[in-house]
């Protein structure tokens, strides 16, 4: 039997030529990332260990990314705390103001096939994106990870997801994403790898896999893996002899495969409770809306950004809506105003936030009063992800838009006209 | 030998399915990191009484993917700093479920006992063995027992003194 592409990674790392789901191994890790949710506590937990060094400084970055820039005094002195352990150890630091840990990351190029990635944030399994195998974990295990280099990994079943058909007009990677949470549930991918695949994929930029790449956390997986195609390689300016590429075996064991066609697929919603609550976007149009947001890692890139812009070139964001946008990295800012993107959605009406994980989770920026909507690109939708009482839709950007020109959820297919519109 | 250190036993406090990290410990207390302040918020997304009515020692049983969410470890802490040393659940979010050992939780997975059991059950808990006693239905359950490694976390008091005790056993050598 052969193996599938985590198995395969895995299995190099302990030098063994088969490893199975269920094994548990431990594993060298290759990179490792820490934000400024869980750094307090990884840094607590590190004190506590006085002959403790940083196992490899030059592979740990540390990224002040929530609570950015520092946004109450106690956010400052964890700041603070984080700027002078990394400076003590040598570790890398990206400040406030350049955005979120893994897009950050990816855009400086520190992800690469086949390596073992691992970060405080949980959705650190977006870096699968670029055929590494990238996973979430908490501030003790992190501890651990900083002194030893080393994390144990239970191998896991592997689920393969094919994506193929074409997406129509104003529906984009976003909607695909839900639609993929809404069949696999919260829970049903538990300590699972989701290995995306399918032609579907040649149509999609490497952001616009990450942004279904991350939404995979939601379904509880381990790592999310797209292929290693030529168009990463160009993206990562190298070629495919110099990376370490793992493809699946032919006859490689998976629990599950499963095919979608995205030929015909309406803009999704999920509404509020759960991001795997998506339906097709007529079953809640109407829905009167108070916020509209464009953030968080899966949903703040610069296409995203670009596809608002779009809708709301020559139009105006609705007076009783708030829309806000947080875009993911400062790079995303400086493209948009480069192209014009950002003078658009300024022109409209829309607020522009630094980069960061702002409204994704009420992180002091966007936050909802109780009874209140928000449409959101955001990851999560929770009740109270945003503050307490408020309900929270997550959408794509064109939906998302949409639904801020006109004050509820709308549409965005109807603000789309000729051949002119770019997905 | 009884493994002591492994034998929890109190009084249950149930939620349902799909607790999630944010209903655990919500966003807006994520810069507190001191253990009195965690404590005073845990479960403040889903029962803003619970900091004032759970007692330590209780065991927090829960449905299906408990964790669901942000990796945020402050939830567990939260937990952990209410006194409670136990979480049964169907299943449990993979992060959740590391971290909870990690700073020497127990997480259980036993739907079974879930199934059955009622906020305000007595219940014991034997980690070793892998069973669970409903004292008040007088019923045993079975799970399957974590790791040796694991279980060491639970006797040592999570990670950080384990690896403390790695790192001393290395200098030693």
């Amino acid at each position: 039997m052969g193996l599938t592409v985590t198995e395969k990674i895995l299995a190099d790392r302990v030098k063994k030529n088969v490893v199975k789901p269920g094994e548990i191994v431990e594993v060298p890790v290759d990179v490792a990332f820490i934000h400024d949710n869980n750094g307090p506590i990884a840094l607590q937990q590190f004190a506590k260990l006085p002959q403790a060094k940083v196992w490899a400084p030059e592979k740990v970055y540390f990224v002040l990314d929530h609570h950015s820039p520092s946004t109450t005094f106690r956010a400052a002195q964890h700041h603070r705390n984080i700027r002078d352990f990394a400076k003590q150890f040598g570790c890398h630091i990206i400040d406030v103001g350049r955005g979120v840990s893994h897009p950050v990351l990816a855009e400086e190029g520190i992800p690469r096939p086949g390596k073992i990635i691992v970060g405080t944030d949980s959705h650190t399994v977006g870096l699968g994106a670029f055929g590494c195998l990238a996973t979430g974990i908490g501030s003790t295990e992190m501890t651990a990870v900083l002194t030893t280099g080393r994390i144990w990994m239970r191998v896991p079943e592997t689920v393969k997801v094919i994506l193929k058909g074409k997406l129509s007009m104003g529906v984009c990677a976003k909607d695909v994403a839900l639609l993929v949470l809404k069949h696999f549930g919260p829970s049903f991918l538990n300590y699972m790898t989701i290995e995306f695949d399918g032609p579907l994929l040649q149509d999609l930029s490497i952001e616009e896999r990450m942004t279904i790449t991350i939404m995979g956390l939601e379904m509880g997986v381990k790592n999310a893996l797209m292929p290693v195609d030529n168009k990463l390689i160009h993206k990562l300016h190298t070629s495919r002899e110099k990376e370490s590429i793992y493809t699946a075996d032919p006859d490689a064991n998976y629990a599950s495969t499963i095919h979608f066609d995205v030929s015909g697929l309406a803009p999704m919603v999920a509404t509020p409770g759960l991001p795997t609550n998506g339906i097709q976007i007529e079953g809640v149009e109407g829905t009167e809306i108070h916020q509209a947001t464009l953030g968080s890692c899966s949903g703040a890139f610069y296409h995203d950004l670009k596809q608002a812009a779009g809708i709301l070139k020559d139009r105006k964001v609705n007076p009783k809506v708030r829309f806000i946008i947080v875009p993911n990295t400062s790079h995303v800012i400086s493209e948009a105003a480069h192209t014009g993107v950002l003078q658009t959605l300024l022109d409209a009406g829309a607020i522009i936030s630094s980069p960061s994980c702002g409204t994704c989770a009420g992180y002091e920026v966007g936050c909802l009063a109780p009874g209140e909507v928000c449409i959101s690109t955001t990851t999560r939708n929770m009740d109270g992800r945003m503050g307490a009482g408020g309900k929270i839709y997550l959408a794509s950007a064109l939906t998302v838009a949409a639904s801020a020109v006109a004050g509820y959820i709308t549409d965005p297919r109807q603000y789309l006209g000729g051949d002119s519109f770019d997905r | 030998m009884t493994d002591n250190q492994c034998i929890f036993s109190g009084r249950v406090w149930k939620f349902g399915d799909n607790i999630s990290t944010d209903h655990i410990l919500p966003s807006r207390f994520m810069t507190q990191v001191e253990p009195h302040e965690l404590a005073m918020n845990c479960m403040a997304g889903c029962d803003p009484e619970f900091s004032r009515k759970v007692q330590p020692g209780d065991v927090l049983v829960a449905g299906d993917n408990i964790g669901y969410g942000s990796s945020r470890e402050q939830a567990p802490q939260a937990l952990k700093h209410s006194g409670i040393r136990v979480v049964i659940a169907k299943s449990f979010a993979r992060i959740f479920y590391r971290n909870c050992f990690n700073i020497g939780i127990s997480a259980i997975v036993c739907p079974a006992y879930v199934q059955e059991a009622c906020e305000g059950d007595l219940v014991e808990v034997n980690l070793t063995e892998g069973v669970i006693l409903n004292k008040s239905l007088s019923k045993t359950y079975h799970f399957t027992k974590p790791p040796e490694f694991m279980l060491d976390y639970i006797r040592l008091g999570g990670l950080i003194p384990y690896l403390e005790k790695q790192m001393n056993k290395e200098c030693k050598d």
